[in-house]
Formats: structure tokens, C-alpha cells, sequence
């Protein structure tokens, strides 16, 4: 190789002489960088992540290999950052880059500016299993965490873009089937660097204000970097500590993000989020009817219970009467035939009979002298008599 | 008694109530009667509020000291 102009080497010096000029180290370090960039353009490299290092200051240095060689690689802050997770040790990616020369080492490096995970769903992927490993031991998915929604919200809440799709969908339908709610918007940006802690941000205003009764959180459907704000473990855990219960609502049916595991309720897209949310009109018309009609049978209902009662204290009255009077009658039969048995009248009908003179009554012998007329009373009447003679009266005696 | 204090889902289950109330027969004729008309009010309200047909958009912002403040959202929509 020549060294160029501007790179000549050192004189001979105070040797003098005829050897050939020496370049200093970072001279030909230099020229090395100048080949190595303007020689190679940006490339993508396949090859397996080895030692991958995330410093405090946010660049990650690594390695990347096939079965006999390896080159020193770095990613600088800017771009590692939107990374959604480190490669494993071992995992296999393309990289894009531009191979350089770091002269202070006299190494060179592969400077890289984005990394794709090969196999399914690559970095994504990885990160999604991860952290739904971690929030699934935490137990945050758990059926028992999720809250039951209000049947009938006075207000719901929206988390979203405020000229997203998603924010259309759902006002349109909240407006047809309940006009009467009341709607408030948190805006969030909801894709690209700091959409996650905008969207956990909008969800915590949301749960300040405190008016809210339950809130939908999402986005319209996009690329799985536009939704990746809600694979995002503060949104996830912002959603977790609402207060106010959280019906996800990301992307499409098929995208499944860590928000929607979370979230007490998923639902397949904004629109069904809002039918979830609010009730239809005319179903809660159909059920004031109902209540209305259960209201008037249930007073109905009241009145013949006391109605029933009055006539069952009525006929105890009538019964109660109707027994006294049986009853009293059983007595005066009763009465009347011990004033039967009592009554001189009864003798008479045992056999007995009583003598009378003038209203006299003749107990003895001595009452009743020869030819004496008197009258004798039995049972059924009375009979003159007269008497001839007696005796007895010395027996008495 | 209904006042704007009410939510749908307050007043409904008021009446809910007040018709399991009804329903069990154990209730003075005084009392059902007043209940009732409490009911009658209700659904009354709530059948008012469903006649409503325009949806009210509020936008939140942060105020001062973590205060939020709502104000109405111009959003145009059908």
C-alpha cells in the first residue's frame, strides 16, 4: 500500500540514511479507518450474539460468530435503546452496520444500528416471553385479579390517541348505544420512543381525577413495533394498579400484547372495547319496563296480601262467634238439667207425691185427722182427696 | 330521593331493591305505598337520562400540584 499524501510517513531523522520512512501507530490506524469506511458500506451480518454487555452509559458491546470466526461489535445508546430486549447468549440475529476501526485499540468493530432476532417473532418475541414470564409468576394474569366492570358507567374513560382510529370507533359506538355517558379522554402517544410512559402517565391522570368508572386503554391495529407500547412492563403494571377496572383494547383479534393480560377485561378491538364498556339503550329501556311492571305487582302484591288477611281475621271472627254461641247453648243445657235434677218436680216424676190443704203442705199423720179433704200433687197434676183414717203418728212419736 | 346525584346504575339498583322489597310481602301498606313511589321516581330519572341523545367529551389535562382538570373535548364526531 502508498501512503498518501497527507499521511507521510516520519522523516529518516537523526539516523539519516536511506531506510525507508516510519508511519506513527496512528497514522496507519487512520488509514486503516479511512479503507474500512469508505471500502464497506452498510451491511447486514448474520451470526450468533456471544457476550453481549449492556453498559451504565447504554451502549452494548458484544460479539457476533459463526463456527470459526468472530468480530467485536457495538450498539450506542441511541439505537439500543428501542431495542424491546437483549439477545440471549447464543441467539442467532442479523445485524445492520458499518465495519470501522477503533484506533485507540487498533480493533475493528461493527458499529450496529438494528438488530432482528431470527426465528419467530425474533427480539419481539423474546421480550413478550419474558416479561410474561415475570408478570405471570407475579400473578398479575390471574382470573381472581380481574375486576368485575359496572354494568351501567355514568363515565368511561379512553386512553389513547387523540387522532388515532381507535378514539373514532369507540365514540361512535358509545354514542349509539349510550348517549347519555359522559366520555373523557386522556390523551397518549401511543407508538414511538416514551409512548409507554405517556400511556401509563395518561392512565394514572385518569385514575387522579377519579370521576372515571371504568377505562379503555388502546390503539387501532399496526406493525408489531407500532403496538409494542403495550408490551411494555410500566403500562403493564400501570394497568394492574388502577383503581378504576381496564378493558384493553390493542390492535386487532390477533394481537395479544401484556396489556390485555393484565387488563380486566380484553377486548378484541377498540369498537368491541366500547361495546364491553357501556350497556345498549334499548336493553336498559327493556329492563326499566320490566322493573316498572315488577314494581306495580309488587305493591299488587302488598295490597292482596292484606286484603287475604282481613278476610282471614273476618271469617276467625265469624268462627269465633259462631263457637261462643254453640258454646253457651251447651251450657244452658247443661244448667237446666241439673236445675231439672234439683227440682221438686223431679220427685214428683220419681213417684213421689204432695199432700196439700190450702196451700198447706201435710207432712204428718197429725196434719191429716179422719175426713180431713185435701188435694194431692204428682207428677202431672192434682187430685181431691179425702182421708179415712191413720196411724203411724205413735210410731213417729 | 332522585336527585342528579343518582347514577343509572344507583337508581336501577335502588329499584331493584325496592322491587325484591315489594316482592317479599312483609311490608306495611304505608310503607310499600311509599316505596313504591320512590321506585315509580326512579325509573322515571333513569328513563329521562336515556332520552338523552349527545355525547359529552372531556379531555383531561395536568394542572397545578397534580390536579387534573377536564375541559370539553371539540372532538368531531357523528
Amino acid at each position: 500500500m502508498t501512503p498518501r499524501q497527507d499521511r507521510a510517513p516520519l522523516a529518516g531523522g537523526a539516523l539519516g540514511g536511506a531506510r525507508p520512512a516510519a508511519y506513527t501507530v496512528a497514522a496507519v490506524n487512520a488509514m486503516v479507518r479511512h479503507v474500512l469506511d469508505s471500502g464497506l458500506g452498510p451491511l447486514w451480518v448474520q451470526g450468533e450474539v456471544t457476550g453481549w454487555k449492556r453498559h451504565t452509559s447504554g451502549h452494548c458491546y458484544f460479539s457476533l460468530r459463526d463456527r470459526n470466526a468472530q468480530m467485536r461489535a457495538v450498539m450506542f445508546r441511541a439505537e439500543a435503546q428501542r431495542l424491546p430486549a437483549d439477545p440471549d447468549e447464543g441467539m442467532e440475529v442479523r445485524a445492520l452496520g458499518r465495519v470501522t476501526l477503533y484506533e485507540p485499540r487498533g480493533e475493528y468493530q461493527f458499529v450496529v444500528r438494528e438488530i432482528e432476532g431470527l426465528g419467530a417473532g425474533g427480539l419481539w418475541r423474546l421480550a413478550f416471553e419474558r416479561l410474561h414470564r415475570k408478570l405471570e409468576a407475579e400473578g398479575l394474569f390471574a382470573q381472581e385479579r380481574k375486576r368485575p366492570l359496572p354494568r351501567f358507567p355514568s363515565t368511561v374513560a379512553v386512553v389513547t390517541s387523540p387522532v388515532g382510529a381507535a378514539l373514532h370507533d369507540i365514540l361512535q359506538v358509545i354514542g349509539l348505544r349510550a348517549p347519555w355517558t359522559r366520555v373523557v379522554l386522556s390523551p397518549a402517544k401511543v407508538q414511538g420512543d416514551g409512548a409507554p410512559s405517556d400511556i401509563a402517565r395518561a392512565i394514572r391522570l385518569v385514575a387522579r381525577h377519579g370521576k372515571a368508572d371504568v377505562i379503555i386503554v388502546g390503539r387501532g391495529g399496526g406493525s408489531i413495533e407500532d403496538l409494542w407500547a403495550f408490551n411494555d412492563e410500566a403500562v403493564a403494571r400501570t394497568i394492574a394498579n388502577s383503581p378504576i377496572p381496564v378493558i384493553s383494547a390493542v390492535g386487532h383479534e390477533i394481537d395479544v400484547t401484556i396489556a390485555d393480560l393484565v387488563a380486566d377485561w380484553r377486548a378484541p378491538t377498540p369498537s368491541a372495547a366500547a361495546e364491553r364498556a357501556v350497556p345498549d339503550g334499548s336493553a336498559v329501556g327493556r329492563e326499566l319496563a320490566g322493573l316498572t311492571r315488577r314494581l306495580g305487582r309488587g305493591l299488587g302484591r302488598t295490597v292482596e296480601q292484606k286484603r287475604l288477611r282481613l278476610q282471614r281475621l273476618d271469617s276467625w271472627l265469624v268462627d269465633g262467634i259462631r263457637s261462643s254461641t254453640r258454646r253457651g247453648r251447651d251450657r244452658l243445657e247443661r244448667t237446666a238439667a241439673t236445675i231439672d235434677a234439683l227440682s221438686p218436680l223431679g220427685a214428683l216424676r220419681r213417684g213421689f207425691a204432695v199432700a196439700r190443704k190450702e196451700g198447706r203442705v201435710l207432712r204428718t199423720v197429725a196434719d191429716l185427722p179422719p175426713g180431713t179433704r185435701f188435694t194431692l200433687r204428682v207428677s202431672d197434676g192434682e187430685v181431691d182427696c179425702h182421708s179415712d183414717s191413720g196411724s203411724g203418728g205413735a210410731a213417729d212419736a | 330521593m332522585p336527585d342528579d346525584a343518582w347514577t343509572l346504575e344507583a337508581r336501577l339498583a335502588r329499584v331493584e331493591e325496592i322491587v325484591s322489597r315489594l316482592e317479599s310481602g312483609r311490608l306495611d301498606l304505608e310503607e310499600a305505598l311509599i316505596l313504591f313511589e320512590e321506585g315509580v321516581a326512579h325509573v322515571r330519572e333513569a328513563d329521562r337520562l336515556l332520552r338523552e341523545t349527545e355525547l359529552r367529551i372531556e379531555r383531561l389535562v395536568a394542572g397545578e400540584g397534580g390536579s387534573v382538570l377536564s375541559e370539553p373535548a371539540g372532538v368531531d364526531e357523528s
